[in-house]
């Protein structure tokens, strides 16, 4: 009798194989996916940096604007189509006590420029990363990429990618609002 | 004697190692230059994934290769340069994942089915023999 059992083993195990794969495969149907490469910067404070401001009516950025609000940073391009789509979310982010912050990443000065002048500058305050160091810093390796920092200066999420309305109201939105409390 | 030449022209044809790397980037210290090297080819470039920052024309190997160049200079020892990048990019941008509790399975788990394969035929056989 046991025998015969040991002999469906392999059976057995290759189902629970497909079984967990159908199980991540579903997971990720639902928008489960895990991050793609992780943020280790998460629960750490952020990098100090010290980035002049890209327009003239908008200012720059250092380490000690973080302190005291709930600041969400963003890294964007004009040449980056998903950055475009996130867009029009930016502005909605904003509100008392938060501060919404950009950073070109790779980005010809002029071109993120004219193109805030043309699409509309969301941006409480905006730094250009000439060298990308504090892009670097920051653990960036592609654009958009978005980051909430609580009011101590510690990153507290990472979203690579583009926002997406239901992100920003199933991830972003609470954690905004325990974060001001 | 004809095959031995062909033979000797096609090792010639043999084309370099071509890595990313711009002769601008190049340290002028040789020394630091190869240790720079050693170091780039055991970090993962993150847009590309499956190549080492020394072999991706990308701009982040470009700027990652800089990195490890400045803080080379800056008197920093391999590891301290390669545990700058991965306070900033995680385990993941090195191409050898390191050895410890998370990697485990990873490290042993080939070791361990090993080893339950050849028990399972010793089982297998010694059970025969003794039938």
């Amino acid at each position: 009798m046991t025998r015969r059992l040991l002999f469906l083993l392999p059976i057995v195990v290759f189902s629970a194989l497909v079984g967990f794969c159908a199980l991540r495969l579903i997971l990720v149907a639902h928008g489960h996916t895990p991050d793609l490469i992780p943020s280790v910067l998460v629960n750490h404070p952020a990098p100090a940096f010290d980035l002049p401001p890209l327009l003239a009516d908008t200012p720059g950025l250092r380490t000690d604007d973080l302190k005291g609000k709930v600041t969400i940073l963003n890294f964007f391009a004009s040449t980056c189509v998903p950055c475009r789509a996130e867009h029009p979310l930016l502005a909605g982010l904003k509100g008392d006590g938060v501060t919404l912050a950009g950073i070109p990443y790779k980005n010809r000065s002029t071109d993120a420029a004219s193109w805030l002048e043309n699409a509309g500058d969301p941006y409480d305050a905006i730094g250009v990363d000439a060298d990308s160091r504090t892009a670097i810093d920051f653990g960036v390796y592609g654009v958009p990429e978005t980051y909430v920092i609580d009011r101590r200066g510690t990153i507290r999420f990472k979203q690579t990618g583009p926002l997406t309305p239901e992100l920003i109201r199933q991830r972003l939105e609470p954690l905004i609002k325990e974060l001001k409390k | 004697m004809k095959r031995l030449f062909f033979i000797f022209l096609f090792m010639l044809a043999l084309p370099a190692p071509a890595f990313a790397i711009q002769p601008d980037e190049v340290l002028s210290d040789p020394a630091l230059e190869a240790r720079a090297r050693a170091i780039g080819q055991e970090l993962r470039c993150l847009v590309c994934q499956n190549q080492s920052i020394d072999d991706s024309d990308a701009e982040l190997a470009h700027d990652l290769r800089l990195v490890v160049r400045a803080r080379l200079k800056a008197g920093d020892s391999d590891a301290q340069v390669k545990h700058y990048i991965v306070a900033r990019y995680g385990d993941y941008v090195l191409l050898k994942p390191p050895f410890k509790p998370e990697t485990y399975i990873l490290w042993l788990g080939p070791l361990a089915l090993l080893l339950a394969a050849i028990l399972g035929v010793v089982f297998f056989y010694c059970r025969r023999g003794v039938s």
